[in-house]
């Protein structure tokens, strides 16, 4: 079901929304990191620009994308294809496409200026960002009964996870900073990708410090490959499972 | 067949009374060699393994190892006591000690003596490698000392001074120990040049030596790099200090130290490049800090130490305190996490900086809130901070910050 | 050819289809027809498969439709709105359903050259008027020369010649017994094409006959007309049965 994946990621290499968002990127990569040749400090600003723009532009494009194509989708649907394959390669097109973006915004700009470990690390993580927005971004297209809900969904989702989320964990570890909350504190980042992304950025940049902290979240977790590790295969998941949900919700819904 | 070489060498050349040299092999017993000799005499030990063990060398003599013969100890002993001034020894391998609760068992140990040198020795699972003991003017240089200490308690210190004087202790490779190098109560010495890594505790450990100066050595991968407690006018100049990760992990611990200069170091990769408690007036200067947890933690029980044209750069945070009081200059650093602008072009900031974060101080009440670290709203946080500062201690900050980093 | 068996489907409390039962043959034009909301498209999107039935059966050539995709490989589906990817051209928005129908190979190009398609084929869609995009759309349902059309609106937007055109191709088509399922709003359209008419309203089948058949009921000749005239009289015995 390859096929309609090509098409779908040849449509989008052209499309001009696209082609701003990684001309923005490249640009932001390279003013950040030729700045004032500390590199470090422009990879730390990437990251930032990373665990914002990513979520929030992916879910956004590819929820109204998706919207958009309705109509081809019915047309592919009349053709004698399971609806699985053809979500399932938009879903493709849609997550290799924006992954481009970001491999060519932001990635050849780091190999080029910065090509170190943590680089690798970050364009990593923009990927899996990507593909895990992508998953929410068609879970929402399939939920949603319209056009407008869709996109409200979206911003309201992308949101949560990029700012929200972190306020409220930093007021639930405030409040409760005298119990042992460690172990609930993993388990809470687990449920938000943007964090796991940056958890993932924060072993390759602040392994250091975290090794000065004592206690078991710092020891187990942070203090060991067994974090990025962890981080990682929570993300696949994260990929998987809104994808597996929007795909068994497609299959039996009405267009 | 040695024996024989060697009454030979006797026959042949009566002359030579005053420098003989004299084969062994491991067919004798070394002890009985050096028993006979006489000051000045050298000693070549054929290469083999030598089963023998505490020997003893009274007189001055010159052992060379012909490539590197193996004393070894069977686990269970000591290999050489060296109790003459003058004594030199090298290209020998001593090895596996073993350990005892009662004797710091040794593969080399010089016993109150002078102008003894150790060069070119391989040290090898040794509980202490070179023992120096109430020694002065010694030379310990271009050692491989090696062992595979995994905790403390089992273990002994690579090269162990005690008591000593004016030593040199140069060029060595120390592995696997307690510490890498040990002193104490030991005064105007060098130690320069060394490899001191992968031991349990410290590359290097100072007690109550003063007047010693360390430069050009490179601590790895220690439990910690190098600790200097209750010493006075140490000079730390030109070292590495790398990769020291742990909860209590630093390049340098400071503790009561006053009147040293750390100078022209580099601190890259430590969870904390200088750690300092009760030391004053230490002058640090153009030291490089990169890539570390906390470039510098400096306890409130420090005073008039003077901080100056140092690069801060990549590190997590820059500097850390445990009090509000601040009685030491910070000046003329480059800091990169500095924003501030410079209006008028002289290279130095228009505002102060300000080396303490915000986070750095929330993280150590509360560790777990580090999960959040550089997180959006952590850096909302900081902002608000230089805005409004009223966490961060206002006193501690650099008034003149450099907008460029100095070439160091 | 479609055997339809007490169809129902519901969203939520509205009835789009409730208990319908059609049995079409091939070689017939059936124009689908009912005022809006009645049910056509809910119809139509269930031959599809883009519907799911709540309740009922649909059978197309013997076979169940449900779980079996294959099926539609003998449908050619023309919808309302031909809505593609902006950025692709003519040429490759073909090419990506030919893709998908690898293992048919035996193309009928006859619109794709006597729309002028073939000449533009290098622009992109989102380029073309809305027009141009159904005639895209009409190329790509008769593409396969399939045994059953479904043509959803299918001259709304288009050009008289093209109208023409495509008019005279769907008669050509069930000259060679296809079966074409066509709705439309502009009746005189389909005059001279249907051969059966069905009538749905409130997702009910009002009626389901003949041309010949319902021009005798009515005394009328032409299509508007007689359903005109049905409608009066329905209403008329609504009124009287009320």
């Amino acid at each position: 079901m390859l096929t309609v994946s090509k098409y779908v990621f040849l449509d989008l290499l052209k499309n001009r929304s696209i082609l701003v968002y990684t001309a923005v990127l490249a640009i932001l990569s390279f003013t950040l990191l030729g700045l004032d040749g500390n590199s470090a400090k422009g990879l730390l600003s990437l990251l930032n620009i990373t665990l914002l723009f990513v979520p929030v532009i992916t879910t956004l494009f590819s929820a109204i994308y998706f919207f958009n194509s309705l109509e081809f989708i019915e047309l592919l649907l009349s053709q004698p294809v399971k609806r699985t394959g053809i979500l399932l390669s938009e879903y493709a097109g849609m997550a290799l496409s924006l992954s481009a973006a970001f491999v060519v915004g932001v990635g050849a700009p780091l190999m080029v200026l910065l090509p170190i470990g943590a680089s690798f690390v970050l364009i990593l993580t923009g990927v899996l960002l990507t593909f895990i927005f992508t998953s929410i971004g068609l879970l929402i297209f399939v939920i949603s009964r319209d056009k407008t809900r869709g996109i409200g969904a979206a911003i309201i989702v992308s949101l949560f996870f990029t700012l929200l989320f972190d306020g409220l964990m930093m007021a639930f570890i405030f409040s409760f900073s005298d119990y042992p909350i460690e172990k609930a504190v993993v388990g809470m980042i687990s449920l938000n990708p943007v964090d796991l992304a940056r958890i993932l950025m924060l072993l390759q940049l602040d392994v250091a410090v975290l090794m000065g902290y004592s206690g078991a979240l710092f020891k187990d977790f942070l203090g060991s490959s067994a974090g990025s590790i962890y981080s990682v295969v929570c993300m696949l998941l994260w990929i998987v499972a809104p994808l597996m949900l929007a795909l068994r919700i497609f299959r039996k819904k009405d267009l | 067949m040695i024996r024989i070489l060697t009454i030979l060498s006797f026959l042949m050349l009566p002359a030579a009374v005053s420098a003989t040299v004299i084969r062994t092999g491991p067919d004798s017993l070394l002890q009985h060699v050096l028993d006979r000799a006489r000051p000045g005499d050298t000693i070549l030990i054929a290469p083999g393994i030598y089963k023998q063990h505490d020997i003893v060398v009274r007189t001055s003599v010159t052992i060379i190892g012909e490539n590197y013969p193996v004393f070894d100890g069977e686990d269970k002993h000591q290999l050489f006591i060296i109790a003459a001034d003058r004594v030199s020894i090298s290209g020998i391998t001593v090895q596996q000690t073993g350990r005892s609760s009662m004797v710091d068992m040794a593969g080399i140990r010089l016993q109150n003596v002078s102008r003894v040198t150790v060069i070119n020795c391989r040290v090898i699972n040794t509980t202490y490698g070179i023992y120096l003991q109430n020694s002065r003017n010694c030379i310990i240089t271009n050692n491989e000392i090696k062992s595979s200490a995994t905790d403390e308690l089992q273990s002994g210190n690579g090269v162990h001074a005690w008591k000593s004087d004016s030593l040199l202790i140069r060029a060595n490779n120390i592995s696997g120990h307690r510490d890498g190098i040990y002193f104490e109560f030991v005064t105007g010495s060098v130690i320069t040049g060394n490899n001191s890594q992968n031991n349990v505790r410290y590359g290097l450990h100072f007690m109550f030596s003063h007047n010693d100066t360390y430069i050009r050595n490179t601590f790895r991968h220690n439990g910690a790099g190098v600790a200097v407690m209750y010493s006075k006018h140490v000079v730390m100049v030109s070292n590495n200090f790398e990769e020291h990760w742990g909860d209590a992990s630093y390049g340098i611990l400071l503790k009561d130290i006053s009147d040293s200069r750390i100078e022209f170091n580099r601190f890259a990769h430590n969870t904390i490049g200088i750690f300092m408690e009760g030391s004053n007036r230490i002058h640090i200067m153009a030291n490089a800090f990169t890539a570390n947890g906390w470039a510098m933690r400096v306890q409130a029980s420090c005073e008039s130490n003077t901080i100056e044209n140092n690069n801060f750069r990549e590190n997590s945070f820059d500097v850390a305190t445990n009090g509000t009081l601040m009685l030491n200059t910070y000046r003329n650093n480059y800091w990169d996490k500095y924003e501030g602008y410079d209006l008028n072009k002289d290279g130095t900031g228009d505002v102060p900086y300000h080396p303490v974060s915000v986070y750095s101080i929330l993280s150590e009440k509360i560790p777990t809130s580090m999960i959040l670290y550089r997180s959006f709203l952590t850096n909302i946080i900081d902002q608000a901070e230089k805005i409004m500062p009223s966490i961060i201690p206002d006193q501690l900050r650099d008034d003149t910050p450099k907008m460029k980093k100095w070439k160091l | 050819m479609i055997q339809i068996d007490n169809l129902t489907k519901s969203f939520g409390k509205f009835r789009a289809l409730d208990g319908i039962d059609l049995h079409l043959e091939k070689g017939q034009a059936v124009s689908l027809l009912g005022p809006n909301g009645s049910g056509k498209t809910t119809l139509i999107k269930s031959i599809l498969g883009l519907v799911i039935p709540e309740k009922g059966s649909i059978t197309i050539n013997g076979q169940l439709i449900r779980n079996n995709p294959a099926y539609r490989a003998n449908i050619g589906y023309m919808p309302q709105i031909g809505r593609y990817p902006d950025n692709m051209t003519i040429e490759q928005v073909i090419h990506m359903i030919k893709d998908i129908r690898k293992e048919q190979t035996n193309y009928d190009e006859e619109l794709y050259h006597s729309f002028g398609i073939d000449k533009i084929k290098q622009k992109k869609m989102r380029t073309l008027s809305g027009g141009t995009r159904q005639k895209v759309s009409a190329c790509i349902a008769f593409l396969f020369s399939p045994d059953i059309y479904i043509l959803d609106e299918p001259t709304a937007g288009l050009d008289p010649v093209a109208n023409e055109l495509l008019k005279d191709k769907i008669a050509a088509e069930c000259e060679r017994g296809k079966l074409v399922l066509i709705t439309s709003h502009v009746l005189s359209d389909l005059d001279g094409l249907t051969s059966h008419i069905i009538y749905l309203q409130d997702g009910k089948l009002m009626f389901h006959e003949s041309i010949g058949q319902l021009q005798e009921r009515t005394g009328e000749k032409k299509l508007n007309k007689i359903i005109a005239n049905i409608l009066t009289n329905a209403d008329s015995k609504q009124i009287c049965i009320s």
